[in-house]
């Protein structure tokens, strides 16, 4: 396990799998749209702008995912004081706070012909955007403190409080509004969606799974390279 | 606890005579509350329902405030790290310092919030409700903030990037304030949302002690 | 000494702050009574191996150990930060504040004090006791900061420049502070330019690179 947190070995094996990792995003992300716009059929209702939902549920999905990764990562990286760890969950933040801003965009558009409005203070899109909130914040302390390690470390503790107060705010939200659509696809009861309409949402969201991960390793390999570069500079300045 | 209450004392004393003390948080709050009506107009129905969620971000605004000046005094003239070296563990000096600026910010907002309740038409026993929700929720908005106070304490001019951290986490504190007044008025039961608040600040409390000591510990290296 | 008599030793210590290094593969040593002086040009990490010392930087690489009187320091005994007193740069006073105000507050955070008056007087700031800090000169500021290692007693004192910014009477005040310090059986590091005393232990810190 180690012997791949080792940054040599890490960007020879990142830079062997990235390829693959593309490629197969690509063909799930391509399947599921084709699945999305000609195979899904049409809400009876809502007519064709259900199709946004097949990028806007997997955006919300992975905007939960990412913030998982970077909890899990800060948590190795505070135990095991191990720098691969703290690069991951630095390299994780931008890509779920553009999952997030996806989310957030699609819903706003997706509510305009369903609720005549392109901003509902339902919910679910109010914790959504809460998240989106604690994003940035997370991305902005790391910029603002010079010091990689110390930087790493204060966002670790950051993202950890981050975590525990998501489900609080999530359930905050909620009481706070009641006007929501109760979670639909994953019930212990089985989901309730029709399969037609399922199997692409869930193709779309292993795609956005991939592409997530080949997303993670290039900023991962910019980011190993960049610390790379300061240590060389600093070298060069002398001491 | 001798340097637990040595720095309490200390702080609240530093407050009083440098830092304005508890008027600066108050005349805060006062000046929010006289802009709003100027904003939105009089409207008596208006301001009344708005009164619960705005006295509750007005509080919410004045702790953030006041939360700039925490610890950063005393990390620039190196009175915090000689705190580390006392007998008192670290987060009992976070705790020691928190509740200085509570009693000196959280404290007298509670205090005055009846009034400044009034002056919006608020009034009975929904004004009552709202001291209630300040006196349980505001320890939780300082413990929150000194986590983020304590991470930003090495940012110069972090004051910016504070608010962009608390905020967020503020959110359910200003929900379950503000909602429980609004059950009040509208003559529902407010006792889950007090107890929510209340979890919400105990849980807010635990947060601060280790985070906000781990968080001054490294900026202090 | 009330606390025993403490010894520190520093093990291959090598430390970096933000990707740069500062020192690599560092011994020193010092017992009881003596006094080791770090000499080099700013820059060289005198004031970080002393924070590395007190603490307050978390140690990476090497080790530190301490003793007290000979006995290794174990999870029974006091963490080694309650049983040294750091002075820096930074003073830690608040100009609102009075002398003797401030004294105390630092003799009730630190544990058992001596007498506040009775320390005033060894720093030469009796007559200034109920002076708020802020009109106090330079010199006066750094006597109080000075007071604070004698209110209450701890073995090891870690001094960063404690000649910086005292006048030729401060030097002799200082210099009889740390001389009778040592006499009673106390342990000195002190970060500095110039010697301190003749018997002084020595660790240079390398030129910068």
């Amino acid at each position: 396990m180690w012997h791949y947190a080792n940054p040599k070995t890490f960007l020879d094996t990142a830079s062997r799998f990235e390829p693959w990792l593309w490629g197969l995003a690509s063909f799930l992300i391509a399947g599921g749209l084709y699945a999305a716009f000609f195979l899904a059929p049409i809400d009876y209702q809502q007519k064709d702008s259900v199709r946004i939902m097949y990028v806007h549920v997997p955006s919300a999905w992975m905007s939960m995912f990412i913030y998982g990764v970077m909890a899990v990562a800060s948590i190795v990286g505070f135990a095991f004081k191990h720098p691969l760890a703290d690069v991951a969950a630095k390299a994780a933040a931008p890509i779920g706070a553009a999952f997030t801003f996806v989310c957030l965009v699609t819903g706003s558009l997706w509510g305009r012909p369903m609720w005549g409005t392109y901003w509902e203070w339902d919910a679910r899109i109010t914790s959504v955007f809460v998240l989106f909130l604690l994003y940035l914040g997370y991305i902005a302390l790391w910029r603002a403190i010079e010091d990689p390690t110390r930087a790493a470390k204060a966002a670790a503790i950051l993202c950890l409080v981050g975590v525990i107060n998501i489900p609080i705010i999530r359930f905050s939200v909620d009481w706070w509004n009641t006007l929501h659509q109760p979670a639909s696809v994953f019930r212990l009861d089985g989901p309730t969606i029709h399969p037609s309409m399922l199997w692409p949402l869930l193709v779309m969201g292993l795609g956005f799974t991939v592409l997530s991960f080949a997303l993670l390793l290039l900023r991962m390999r910019t980011e190993v390279l960049e610390r790379r570069l300061r240590a060389l500079r600093l070298r060069a300045g002398g001491g | 606890m001798r340097g637990f209450v040595a720095v309490l004392l200390r702080d609240l004393q530093l407050a009083v005579r440098a830092g304005g003390g508890a008027m600066l948080s108050l005349i805060f709050f006062a000046s929010v509350v006289l802009l709003v009506p100027l904003g939105v107009g009089a409207d008596h129905k208006l301001l009344a329902k708005a009164a619960p969620g705005l006295l509750w971000v007005a509080a919410a605004l004045a702790v953030l405030l006041s939360l700039d000046r925490l610890f950063q005094a005393d990390f620039e003239d190196g009175s915090l790290e000689q705190m580390t070296l006392g007998t008192a563990p670290l987060e009992l000096i976070v705790l020691a310092k928190v509740l200085a600026g509570w009693l000196t910010t959280g404290l007298p907002l509670t205090v005055a919030s009846p009034f400044f309740a009034l002056q919006l038409h608020l009034e009975g026993e929904a004004a009552l409700m709202l001291t209630l929700t300040l006196l349980i929720g505001t320890p939780g908005l300082s413990l929150v903030g000194a986590i983020a106070a304590a991470l930003t304490l090495s940012v110069r001019r972090g004051g910016l990037l504070l608010s962009l951290l608390v905020l967020p986490l503020y959110v359910p504190f200003v929900i379950f304030g503000a909602g429980a007044v609004a059950a009040k008025v509208a003559g529902l039961s407010a006792v889950f949302a007090l107890y929510m608040l209340g979890g919400l600040s105990a849980l807010a409390l635990v947060l601060a002690l280790f985070a906000g000591a781990a968080a001054l510990r490294l900026n202090l290296g | 000494m009330r606390l025993g008599r403490v010894a520190v030793e520093g093990r291959e210590i090598s430390a970096e702050r933000g990707g740069r290094q500062l020192f690599d593969n560092l011994h020193f040593a010092v017992g009881p009574g003596e006094l080791l002086e770090m000499i080099g040009p700013n820059g060289v990490g005198k004031s970080s191996l002393l924070r590395l010392i007190a603490g307050l930087v978390p140690l990476t690489f090497g080790k530190l150990i301490f003793t007290r009187n000979g006995k290794r320091l174990g999870d029974d005994d006091p963490p080694a930060t309650s049983l040294l007193h750091w002075l820096s740069h930074q003073d830690g006073l608040k100009t609102v504040m009075s002398v003797s105000e401030t004294i105390a507050f630092y003799g009730r955070l630190f544990g058992p004090s001596q007498r506040e008056d009775a320390v005033l007087d060894q720093v030469g700031l009796s007559a200034k006791a109920a002076l708020p800090v802020q009109y106090l000169s330079a010199g006066q500021r750094r006597r109080l900061a000075f007071a604070r290692l004698l209110i209450s007693e701890r073995p090891l004192w870690l001094l960063d420049e404690p000649f910086a910014a005292v006048d030729a009477q401060g030097r002799a005040l200082v210099q009889g502070l740390i001389a009778s310090h040592r006499a009673g059986g106390g342990t000195v590091i002190a970060a500095t330019h110039d010697a301190l005393a003749g018997d002084a232990r020595r660790l240079s810190l390398g030129s910068v690179l």
